[in-house]
């Protein structure tokens, strides 16, 4: 099953993709689950690391958390750059320790650090597991600190480890 | 494009007001590319238009066409997804390029490459606070 099967999620989101760009009729179904499955099974040949979720029900928390999130800060940013660039804060960079490992989870909080205005992820060190982070309108380091930690990195943790 | 004047009010309303925001927002993005300063705030700027920029008119787009066809379409959904997780890749990849470059030119105020840990640099009172769990050190000049 497994070695027919390697990579549901992967087989589902691509048959999600094809069903709604092609339109939702059972051929269409058919032909996207086969495509799927051939793609998987490409992807197999390449063993990537699997993503283990081990709690599913904290996804729409995230989601939710990092949707109000990118909103304000996309309103602070648009205020800033309105402003000619002055802000109270100043932009810089900040070191963070990381806790979490799993390169899945990892993956996602580059995409939430990223698609956040006003937070850029500028490296990450593996074996030293700290991440750099540019911010651009620093006023209190531990209030980042603790955005980063107890909002993001905990619920990633909880998810993924 | 016809039936665009046939649009109930309450759904050309929706569509002009997520369309401005969208527009607005990667207008404003993209001005604040070109006025800021350094290479590591301009990076900022067009997050906005990878974010609500995009959100805003998919929005629009998905309830334009939705209305126009009489069915839910929501491919347009693709879009946001596909820019929303590619994005980081390329802003990895300018950013650390930045980075290495600020690093062998010496740049101020660039993070160094490996936290200080010979003695010389660093007090031993830092190295200890650095040691702790909740350590915060951005190494300034």
């Amino acid at each position: 099953m497994s070695r027919l099967f390697p990579y549901p999620l992967l087989v589902v989101s691509l048959v999600i993709t094809w069903l709604m760009l092609a339109g939702f009729s059972l051929n269409q179904f058919l032909l996207g689950l086969i495509t799927a499955l051939i793609a998987a099974l490409g992807l197999a040949a390449l063993s990537p690391v699997k993503p283990r979720f081990r709690r599913w029900d904290l996804l729409p928390k995230l989601f939710a958390i990092v949707f109000y999130d990118i909103v304000r800060s996309n309103i602070a940013v648009a205020g800033i750059i309105l402003h000619g660039g002055k802000r109270i804060g100043k932009s810089s960079f900040m070191a963070i320790p990381l806790d979490l490992r799993d390169p899945t989870g990892l993956a996602i909080l580059a995409v939430i650090i990223t698609s956040t205005p006003g937070t850029a992820w500028i490296d990450y060190n593996s074996t030293r597991s700290i991440l750099i982070l540019h911010i651009f309108d620093l006023v209190d380091k531990t209030a980042w600190l603790n955005l980063i930690k107890n909002r993001y990195e905990y619920l990633l943790r909880e998810i993924f480890e | 494009m016809n039936q665009a004047s046939d649009l109930p009010l309450w759904a050309a309303l929706l569509i002009a007001i997520f369309l401005l925001i969208g527009a607005g927002l990667t207008l404003i993005g993209s001005f604040g590319l070109y006025r800021l300063r350094s290479f590591y705030d301009r990076i900022h700027a067009p997050t906005l238009g990878t974010s609500w920029g995009t959100a805003g008119i998919v929005i629009a787009s998905i309830v334009y066409f939705s209305v126009v066809e009489s069915r839910l379409i929501l491919h347009h959904l693709l879009i946001g997804a596909f820019v929303t997780v590619t994005t980081p890749v390329t802003l990895i990849l300018l950013s650390r390029a930045a980075l290495y470059r600020d690093r062998a030119e010496n740049g101020p105020d660039i993070p160094l490459l490996e936290p200080p840990n010979n003695p010389s640099e660093v007090s031993s009172t830092e190295k200890e606070s650095a040691d702790s769990h909740n350590n915060t050190h951005t190494i300034e000049k």
